[in-house]
């Protein structure tokens, strides 16, 4: 037997093994993943300053590769709130690289997704990545990048500094990917549409490799309050955590330590949590044993006192915009929507938000149409796995006046600091019992609505067609009645035909 | 007779057009004083439908329906049933005669649809219920077409004919009843009995054979189940000629019913009076023939036994014993007949043999 041998692989390295799991699965795959993950950066930049985003996606060709993958030129150019020159090259060339690991809600989480995208590029075509970024002040900088994947180092290739007299504020990304664009335009444009769907205030531009344009417009410069950063919340903090804490903390006691490092822990909560789990308040939280960490743990989660997780460190988008974007986006007849009130699974707080959109432009086929969204963005994939999908086809739709083949969308949103995702892909929720129950929540609620709307539309157009029977047949009796019984003059029907109109039901 | 006949059918005519003009009166007057028309009639639901064994026909019972204006289900009708009226009155004006098809196709005209032929159908037979006339009255009639042949004189009375006369006689395949015949007025006849046949074979057979002049007889084609027409002109023949009315049907459960609904009427027309010949008889062919001249038969179908059983139980097989009978038999033998089984005795046996013992069996 031979001696097996050993080896260490840096973050990079590891993706660049496995990329199918950060969705860069195949070239169709990858060129959607790769729009996906800038777009949502750039989303993430402008809305982190309350900026409107304007984004503007530029997919050109650069001739053929082989014989079904070509080479594309990918820019995403956005107005956010810009990098600062010393982080551009690793937030860029460095996997696992951001400055999003905080406890709110964002729609990046991971500090893979834009890497991903220029790795992917890179081991394909060679070439570095361009990012061009400013933060509005006097400069503007470039680099040409690429990533050691090795070492997950940036290589800086080129670096260039302009001045910035328009004051220019944002950040353009530009590389190039292999890829199928024809095979991935169906799920491109859908992305853009379900993402203009659930980023109202947005401006979102895309021109494709044949130069078609693709527009989506804000309908409103309303946005959502950004979410503040938080603490984490007793309920979710494990052995793990619980040590970094103990490692980061200036503080001298325990009382002090829960009350600065947790989320809503206030002078009697700790007290109590101290009594409870039987530890003194003055001890030094440097001091604890390892045994002392975990019946720490333990209490944590047991102790039934804590107060449940404040929602600011979300970024719901509320009901009137969610309608407003459905409405851009559908253009449906009728809508409805349901925002939920914050709960929390494994201390991670969360939002479901809801809506049911009804005919105008929304086709008719032989099952709802879904449409998921996590932090704003849209889950295109794997539908069927999906909680809300397992949730909306598990009720009993009759009783809500409902049918699979009536034009219907309905629309879930979570928001959460951590979005229980099955995979790093970000494309469905796991099925956690406390997300499935907001979801049933919600859609309860949404039902209740759609059916009311049912059926009042059902009583009026049961009441317009019964009054334009009236109308219709009345004065035919008036006419035949008139020459049958040789009169000349036709009695006189407009006050009955109003009658039948006054009197709600019929006899 | 004939002037006699004409202020007869003009007094007809005026009655007719004067309960129309009533109807249409009604209606009118109830939308000028502003409130919702309606129509009452006798109820033709099946609970309001009784036997008469002294009328010896189904007759409508106490029950009336009231049809509203005011009420979405039945304005429709209501406004089709006006319609009817109005057409059946410039039919009646005019003196023109048109059939239930035509009633269909006519409401087109007037923009008024019906869904099918079976809905204005029906709402013909609502207007005679509302008239107490019979469709007939209106110069509506049916599509199916009998026939009749015989020495019968009939006299016209169709504008166009006034005056002219036919003998019934006259053509070899017989002639068409239908309105012009059965408005006719009867002049001559040498006959002294009706025989009516189901089929048109055994119909021609006896005309080839001379059982009109063999058996001084009036030979009427029911053609399967005898329309209202042909029902009614048998009751004509039966009244005015004073002369009995004779059926020969296949010999199974439907041709039963078939001379049946001649002798007693059928419930659709309940409505109605004089559509029946309470006295015509069944001659044959009874189950008891089957047996009797060992006639060529074929086993009853399970729908033959089902019907033979409705039968026993209907309260118009009550009267006389000898439909009861012959259920029996039919059920005991469970087989059944043609009228054209008679040929395995040659093709003169039913006239020479079996029609003579059968009418005198039956007189
Ligand atoms: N368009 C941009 N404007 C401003 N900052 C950006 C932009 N794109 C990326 N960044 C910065 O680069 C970091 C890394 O981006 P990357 O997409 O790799 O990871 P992420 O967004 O943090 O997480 P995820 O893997 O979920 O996408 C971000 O955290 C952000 O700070
Ligand atoms: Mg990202």
């Amino acid at each position: 037997m031979s001696q097996a041998s050993f080896q260490e692989i840096s973050a990079s390295d590891f993706f660049y093994r496995n990329r199918d799991i950060a969705g860069f699965t195949n070239p169709s795959r990858a060129i959607f993943a790769a729009i996906r993950e800038l777009v949502e950066n750039s989303l993430d930049a402008a809305e982190s300053l309350k900026i409107s985003p304007d984004i503007y996606v530029r997919l050109s060709s650069e001739g053929k590769e082989s014989k079904d993958a070509q080479v594309y030129r990918l820019r995403v150019e956005d107005n956010g709130s810009g990098i600062q020159p010393r982080f551009i090259p690793s937030a860029f060339g460095q996997v696992l690289y951001g400055s999003k690991y905080k406890l709110k809600q964002m729609r990046g989480t991971f500090g893979l997704g834009g890497k991903m995208a220029v790795l992917y590029g890179q081991i394909m075509t060679h070439k570095p990545a361009t990012i061009i970024s400013s933060t509005g002040q006097a400069k503007i900088y470039s680099f040409k990048l690429m990533i050691d994947i090795q070492r997950n180092r940036p290589i800086i290739m080129d670096r260039k500094v302009f001045i910035n007299k328009e004051k220019w504020r944002g950040t353009i990304v530009e590389f190039y990917i292999e890829g199928d664009y024809l095979r991935a335009m169906p799920k491109i444009l859908e992305y853009f549409k379900q993402t203009a769907m659930v980023n109202p205030y947005a401006n979102l531009t895309f021109v494709d490799p044949k130069g078609r344009l693709y527009r989506f417009n804000r309908v409103t410069t309303e946005m959502p309050e950004p979410p503040k950063e938080t603490l984490p919340h007793p309920y979710g903090v494990d052995v793990e955590l619980l040590q970094r804490l103990i490692y980061v903390t200036k503080q001298k006691n325990l009382l002090e330590f829960l009350k600065n490092h947790f989320h809503r822990v206030g002078d009697i909560t700790a007290k109590k949590f101290l009594e409870f789990s039987g530890l003194s308040p003055s001890k030094r939280p440097k001091k604890l044993s390892h045994e002392e960490i975990v019946i720490l743990v333990q209490n944590l989660k047991k102790f039934k006192e804590f107060r449940p997780p404040d929602a600011s460190c979300l970024s719901p988008l509320g009901q009137d915009l969610l309608k407003a974007g459905i409405m851009k986006e559908l253009k449906p007849e009728y809508i409805v929507v349901n925002q939920r009130k914050p709960s929390t699974y494994a201390g991670h707080p969360f939002i479901i938000e809801m809506g049911i959109a009804y005919g105008g432009e929304i086709p008719r086929r032989n099952s709802f149409q879904i449409y998921r969204f996590a932090n704003k963005i849209p889950l295109l994939y794997d539908e069927a796995s999906d909680v809300s999908y397992k949730v909306i086809n598990a009720i009993n739709w009759r009783r809500y006046k409902v049918s699979p083949d009536m034009p219907i969308a309905i629309v879930v949103h979570i928001c959460s600091t951590k979005v229980p995702y099955k995979t790093v892909g970000k494309e469905f929720i796991s099925d956690r019992p406390e997300v499935r129950r907001e979801v049933a929540n919600a859609l309860r609620e949404i039902s209740r609505k759609i059916q009311h709307f049912m059926s009042k539309r059902e009583h009026v157009n049961r009441e317009r067609k019964r009054i334009s029977i009236f109308a219709k047949y009345l004065p035919r009796i008036a006419e035949f009645s008139t020459s049958l019984a040789g009169k000349e003059k036709r009695p006189d029907i407009k006050k009955l035909i109003a009658s039948v109109r006054k009197y709600g039901k019929e006899e | 007779m004939a002037k006699k006949n004409k202020s007869k059918i003009t007094k007809k005519k005026t009655e007719i057009m004067g309960s129309l003009k009533k109807l249409g009166t009604q209606i009118y007057d109830q939308l000028d004083s502003g409130v919702f028309p309606t129509i009452s009639m006798p109820s033709r639901s099946t609970e309001n439908i009784n036997y008469d064994p002294n009328l010896r026909q189904y007759i409508l019972g106490e029950k009336t329906v009231t049809r509203s204006a005011r009420n979405i289900r039945h304005v429709k009708p209501f406004t089709q049933l006006a319609w009817a009226a109005l057409f059946s009155n410039e039919l009646t004006f005019h003196r023109k005669t048109s059939t239930l098809r035509d009633v269909y196709y006519s409401a087109q005209a007037y923009n008024m649809t019906f869904k099918n032929q079976q809905e204005s159908n029906n709402i013909i037979t609502d207007l005679e219920t509302a008239t107490g006339h019979s469709r007939e009255d209106f110069h509506i009639f049916p599509e199916e077409r009998s026939a009749v042949f015989g020495d019968l004189t009939i006299g016209y009375t169709v504008p166009g004919y006034e005056g002219k006369t036919l003998n019934l006689s006259s053509h070899p395949d017989g002639v068409l009843i239908g309105p012009a015949l059965t408005s006719s007025e009867f002049v001559k006849t040498s006959a002294n009995k009706v025989i009516a046949i189901e089929k048109g074979g055994l119909f021609t057979r006896f005309i080839e054979e001379k059982v009109h002049s063999k058996h001084n007889s009036i030979l009427v084609l029911t053609a399967g189940q005898a329309p209202r027409q042909t029902r009614y002109f048998l009751r004509r023949l039966h009244d005015e000629l004073k002369i009995p009315v004779y059926i020969f049907t296949d010999g199974d459960p439907w041709g039963m019913h078939i001379a049946m609904v001649i002798i007693s009427g059928s419930a659709n027309a309940a409505h109605l009076r004089n559509l029946n010949t309470p006295d015509a008889k069944w001659s044959g062919v009874w189950a008891s023939d089957i047996v009797k001249y060992k006639l060529p038969s074929d086993p009853l179908d399970e729908v033959d036994i089902k019907r033979l059983h409705e039968l026993q139980r209907d309260p118009r097989y009550q009267g006389d014993p000898l439909w009861r009978k012959e259920i029996k038999t039919f059920l005991k033998i469970k087989r059944k007949a043609e009228q054209e089984a008679f040929s395995r005795y040659g093709l003169t046996y039913i006239v020479d043999e079996y029609l003579p013992t059968k009418l005198k069996q039956t007189s």
